[in-house]
């Protein structure tokens, strides 16, 4: 199965990247743009067909090493692959 | 004193730290390859500075699942003294050894300069030859070095006596000024409960031969010698 990952820094931890790219969105004219914020996004093929198994495994990745669940959620999508 | 320097793809502190142990221990550290499972017995292990796996994902996060590490957190919760700087204290945290997480600066740029730290700490091998509040000056070379860490976290850092340097003016003063990275509460350094591994931004091993501007990171590893030989 594949997983479509996506890391997202929690609500209230300073995103500097986020502020700078929001910066360059009202420079560019997108005076409607606020709040943004920068994440990371993961594709991962899992050699699993059982979508409960994949499901455990693709967990086990994102709190093990994807994610620093410090400071970042994940969230993630399941497919055939 | 024994002391090993852990070498990951990327490490670019780890001979500077050589150098810097060997001038206070008299005799070269042990280099370990970050592939090795086995580590020498020894009483200080030191995660050096640089670019670990080019700081993919997170600066720190590949280094904290490389095979060696598995002995070296084994030898910290059993108390041999660890030593991360700079990137070794990204490794550090990312490998739960120390709590909170190493963010971009909030400049966004690469710093590289000496900045004056306060010692919070003097009863640890680390600081034995520092006075309490002394204003020592090491250099600084990072891009994510802003410590960030909850409420509740840097509550119990600073309950416990954990915070180990924190970013201050030349007269000692820990002002918001003398913050270069945005790092919470100016916390450059901080200790695990037992105060035996640190963590901490700068580079004490940069200002440690006259030739190179400044000794007080010197004072880190003879202290560090007197306390672990005794």
């Amino acid at each position: 199965m594949k997983a479509r990952i996506t890391i997202t820094l929690k609500p209230g931890v300073l995103d500097p990247q986020g502020k700078a790219i929001e910066g360059a969105l009202h420079a560019l004219g997108f005076g409607s743009a606020g709040n943004v914020r920068q994440g990371k996004y993961i594709e991962v093929e899992v050699a699993e067909k059982d979508p409960g198994r994949a499901r455990a495994e693709v967990e086990r990745m994102c709190k093990e090493l994807l994610a620093n669940t410090i400071i970042e959620n994940y969230a993630y999508e399941l497919e055939a692959a | 004193m024994k002391a090993a320097v852990i070498v990951f793809p990327g490490s670019n502190c780890d001979r500077d730290a050589a150098v810097a142990l060997e001038a206070a221990t008299g005799r070269p550290p042990a280099m370990v390859w970050h592939g090795d499972a086995e580590l020498p017995q020894s009483d200080l292990i030191v995660l050096p500075g640089g670019f670990s796996y080019g700081d993919y994902l997170r600066s720190g996060a590949m280094a904290a699942h490389s095979p060696v590490m598995r002995e070296v957190i084994k030898r910290a919760k059993a108390g041999t003294p660890v030593l991360g700087i700079c990137n070794g204290f990204q490794v550090l945290t990312e490998a739960r050894l120390l709590p909170g997480v190493l963010m971009r600066n909030a400049t966004l740029k690469f710093i590289c300069k000496d900045v004056h730290l306060r010692v919070e700490r003097t009863d640890t091998s680390f600081t034995g030859r520092y006075d309490k509040g002394q204003v020592v000056k090491f250099a600084i070379a990072h891009k994510d070095g802003c410590y960030f860490a909850d409420d509740e976290t840097l509550a119990r850092l600073e309950g416990g006596g954990r915070v180990a340097f924190r970013y201050c003016d030349p007269q000692g003063n820990v002002a918001p000024e003398a913050n270069p990275n945005g790092s919470r509460r100016n916390i450059a350094g901080i200790y695990n409960e037992t105060g035996t591994v640190l963590g901490l931004m700068p580079h004490p091993e940069r200002l440690a031969d006259p030739a190179l501007s400044g000794t007080d990171g010197a004072k880190m590893f003879k202290g560090l010698v007197e306390s672990l030989a005794a």
